[in-house]
């Protein structure tokens, strides 16, 4: 079966984009089937790392968290932006030690940060794993370091470590 | 075309919800663009808009063509996943970029790149004593 279907994962996820832009009939499901799996044999002679997930359960809760986090965050940063000058503000850099090493979480983790308005993912020193974010609004930089790790790394280390 | 006067009054106002909401978002991103006055402020101003200004904009799609054709259009969702994916690379390059012509040329509020490891030495050398 996996010499079959190399990266089951990324043959699912291209047969779901094919049926998702073409439409669901059985003929776009067979030509979508066999693009993916022609897809999922070119990457596997790229031999990249595979990713392992080890609780797919984790994975809609940490979704929903992420996703109300950005809400809240746009809101937040929405209102710095109209509130202008008047209110005062600091930012600033905050570093994060990291005990995440699994490449798949990091990168996600990259997401979620990048994508929440207010954080920006800045520089990651692989070696030590430290991470080093900017805040716009920056309070409290323990506050920070512990939200991030617990909110997130600590899912993220369930989900694939 | 589809005929937009077709659509249900809900379907109008929920559309129409999120197509202000997402709208209203990117404009809000783009003017703390201008407002923010260093670079690292800045990069998180147009997050607004690739994050729920571009998702309002996508639900308001979904609902619109879901309604017009009777039957669930979800395309869109590939649009925000590959925003959300492709966003990162750019922010990252962006702000390492900034950070390395900052630091050799000796700017004021930038890290050193050192940092990383002196802090790590720190809690070290507090978890010892």
């Amino acid at each position: 079966m996996s010499a079959l279907v190399p990266y089951p994962l990324l043959t699912a996820s291209l047969l779901m984009m094919w049926v998702l832009l073409n439409g669901l009939s059985v003929g776009q499901v067979v030509l979508g089937g066999i693009i993916a799996l022609a897809a999922s044999l070119a990457m596997a002679a790229l031999q990249p790392v595979k990713p392992r997930i080890r609780r797919w359960d984790m994975i809609p809760p940490l979704a929903l968290i992420v996703l109300a986090d950005i809400l809240r965050s746009n809101i937040a940063v929405a209102g710095i932006i109209l509130q202008g000058r008047r209110h005062a503000r600091t930012s600033g850099f905050v570093m994060i030690p990291l005990e995440l090493r699994d490449r798949t979480a990091l990168a996600v983790l990259a997401c979620i940060i990048t994508s929440t308005p207010g954080t920006a993912w800045v520089e990651y020193h692989a070696g030590n794993g430290m991470l080093r974010i900017h805040v716009l609004d920056l309070i409290d930089q323990q506050a920070w370091i512990e939200l991030i790790k617990r909110r997130y790394e600590r899912r993220l280390m369930e989900i694939f470590e | 075309m589809t005929h937009a006067a077709d659509l249900p009054v809900w379907a109008a106002l929920l559309t129409g919800f999120f197509l202000i909401l997402g709208s209203t978002l990117t404009l809000l991103g783009s003017v703390g663009l201008l407002r923010f006055r260093s670079f690292y402020e800045r990069i998180h101003a147009p997050t607004l808009g690739t994050t729920w200004g571009t998702g309002g904009v996508l639900i308001a799609s979904m609902i619109f063509h879901s309604v017009l054709q009777s039957k669930p259009v979800l395309h869109e969702i590939l649009i925000a996943l590959f925003v959300t994916v492709t966003t990162p690379v750019s922010l990252m390059l962006l702000a390492r970029a900034a950070l390395y012509r900052d630091r050799s040329e000796g700017n004021d509020g930038v890290p050193p790149f050192e940092a990383a490891a002196e802090s790590r030495n720190e809690r070290r050398r507090s978890s010892n004593t």
